[in-house]
């Protein structure tokens, strides 16, 4: 039985955890509430150690030690450029965390007084599959932002039976633990979980695998509360449940910003709608220009919007570009940065990466603010994006991105594209906007060809 | 009231309390958000613990413990990169402020 003063310990935390996603959700108040959530964990952690009389007490706390060394330092080391794959990751070892504690519990359940209940051993039955599905998920996730495989969605034929199979088996199996519970079907239903996980997330683009991230983070969210009522401890029931909640709002959020609805994030591919997608290099026409060249247009521009994307923090080229701003500000222009909502690798990366610039938060203007200034642009320079200035997403029914709102660069005067190379953005499709005749395009390592054109600037 | 329908009825109100507390957030924030509710669900921790102290051989001692290693580093890892994130968005604040300041002082 739990002591009273633990019980209370833990709606304690459960407040923390709620005061916590409130404050996230403002900017003003983000950076206290994250630190509220720290304390709230630490609150349900210092109760659990002192409440329970535990067997093993050294080696459980050397094992919290050497994951929270290990959680530390992938904190600390990861480029804010990774993040995304790296918040993949923690959720993953959370979800195969949650399926192991099920498991555990899954091989006692039959032996406790009254226990095997089947609402526990449902419960059981779903973290496993759950928190599997979680596991592999984010594992394939990771491997597709980290572009250690192809970010391009994977489908092969058979793909729906074999989905279907799959989720047959993982209910049977599901059906079969709670009416005769083993360890072994156990495993069984693990397996197949994480077979499933790398089955849903195969299919999706690279663009859209941040909203199967969020889907994914909502998933362990309700392994966490399932846990809770099979552990009968309330706060992971309740902590498990908002995180579940509040994740598929966010993972609806998230899709709505990129114009299109979760399923089709999901399956899209399956319709054969990303066939346009191509990683083959054109050979269309293009006008390139020259450091000297493009600087005089920016140096005479009235009126300059920068379209920066993931390429330009891939390259470190942000510090660079920032410089170039300032020095434009000082000659008098009108320098805004359009910043698309899925600019980056998800929802609001971008500014998270100027801000580590230090680029001032007045100069960063949200899409809807800003997209109706560029056709008084007299020139809009696109650094690193891609995807989100393609007017294929208006114009190509079937294009993978087709629905995303877009950044309207094409109504500028004069687009100054610096690109590396000819290869598509991260959906894999071409853009038009590169042989419009307004656009000349830049090409070279965008830190390199940013610090020429700053140099040429000043020279003007 | 039997025991699973308290327990339905926590998860119940949970599921509208979590939808509701983040439910005007700014696409600003999407990313840290996800972090940061990716890192309360670390607390799994908790459960792992209680397993691992009440493990009877040694087999359920390791896999035990391995979760309790896994489950560290979702909900320590997650606190602190999402600390990361959000100590950018407050360098920034704090330009803006710095900047806006002499204006105000004339």
């Amino acid at each position: 039985m739990i002591p009273v003063w633990a019980q209370l310990a833990y709606l304690l935390a459960a407040v923390c955890f709620i005061v916590a996603l409130k404050g996230l959700s403002s900017p003003r108040t983000a950076r206290r509430g994250n630190l509220i959530g720290a304390a709230g964990a630490l609150i349900a952690c210092v109760t659990v150690v002192a409440s329970s009389d535990f067997d093993h007490l050294s080696a459980i706390l050397a094992a919290v030690a050497i994951g929270a060394a290990a959680g530390t330092i992938g904190a600390y080391r990861v480029q804010m450029t990774q993040m995304p794959q790296m918040v993949a990751l923690f959720n993953g070892v959370g979800g195969g965390a949650a399926a192991i504690v099920a498991l555990l519990e899954l091989s006692k359940l039959p032996e406790q007084p009254g226990g095997g209940g089947i609402v526990e051993l449902i419960a059981a039955a779903f973290t496993i599959l759950v928190g599997s599905v979680s596991l592999a998920g984010s594992i394939i996730t990771f491997l597709k932002l980290q572009e250690l495989m192809t970010t391009r969605p994977i489908t092969f034929p058979g793909y729906p039976i074999l989905y279907g199979l799959g989720l047959l088996a993982a209910v049977g199996l599901g059906v079969v633990i709670v009416l005769f519970p083993s360890i072994l079907l156990g495993v069984g239903l693990a397996a197949v979980g994480a077979g499933l996980g790398v089955l849903l997330v195969l299919p999706v683009g690279g663009a859209d695998v941040p909203i199967v991230i969020s889907l994914l983070n909502a998933f362990t969210g309700l392994t966490v509360a399932a846990s809770g009522y099979l552990l009968q401890n309330t706060l992971l029931l309740v902590a498990g449940t908002l995180v579940g909640a509040a994740g598929t709002l966010l993972t609806l959020l998230m899709a709505n910003a990129m114009g299109r609805s979760v399923f089709s994030t999901l399956f899209g591919a399956l319709r054969g709608g990303s066939s346009l997608g191509s990683t083959t290099v054109s050979n269309r026409p293009v006008r390139s220009t020259t450091p000297a060249d493009a600087a005089i247009l920016l140096a005479y521009a009235d009126r300059v919007i920068i379209v920066p994307g993931y390429g330009l923090a891939v390259a470190q080229a942000q510090h660079t570009l920032r410089q170039l701003v300032d020095v434009l500000l000082d000659r008098g222009t009108k320098v805004d940065y359009a910043i698309h909502p899925v600019a980056g690798r998800m929802p609001g990366h971008m500014n998270v990466l100027l801000a580590e610039a230090q680029v001032p938060y007045e100069q960063l203007k949200e899409m809807d603010e800003i997209d109706p200034d560029f056709k008084q642009a007299d020139v809009v320079l696109v650094v690193g994006a891609n995807d989100v200035v393609n007017p294929a997403a208006e114009t190509t029914p079937g294009a993978p991105i087709y629905g995303m709102p877009i950044l309207h660069a094409n109504q500028a005067r004069q687009v100054i594209f610096l690109k590396r190379s000819m290869r598509p953005g991260f959906a894999g499709i071409e853009n038009e906007l590169l042989y419009e005749p307004t656009t000349t395009l830049l090409f070279g390592d965008a830190k390199e060809t940013m610090s020429k054109l700053l140099t040429e600037v000043k020279a003007v | 009231m039997s025991e699973p329908l308290v327990w339905l009825t926590f998860f119940v109100l949970a599921a509208f309390v979590g939808v509701e507390v983040i439910s005007k957030v700014s696409s600003i924030l999407h990313t840290p958000l996800m972090s940061g509710a990716n890192a309360i669900h670390g607390v799994i921790l908790v459960g792992a613990m209680l397993v691992a102290g009440t493990a009877e051989s040694t087999g359920e001692l390791i896999m035990a413990l391995l979760a309790v290693v896994l489950a560290s580093i979702n909900m320590v890892g997650g606190f602190v990169v999402t600390d990361r994130m959000l100590i950018m968005f407050s360098h920034r604040r704090r330009a803006v402020e710095g900047a806006k300041r002499p204006e105000l002082e004339r």
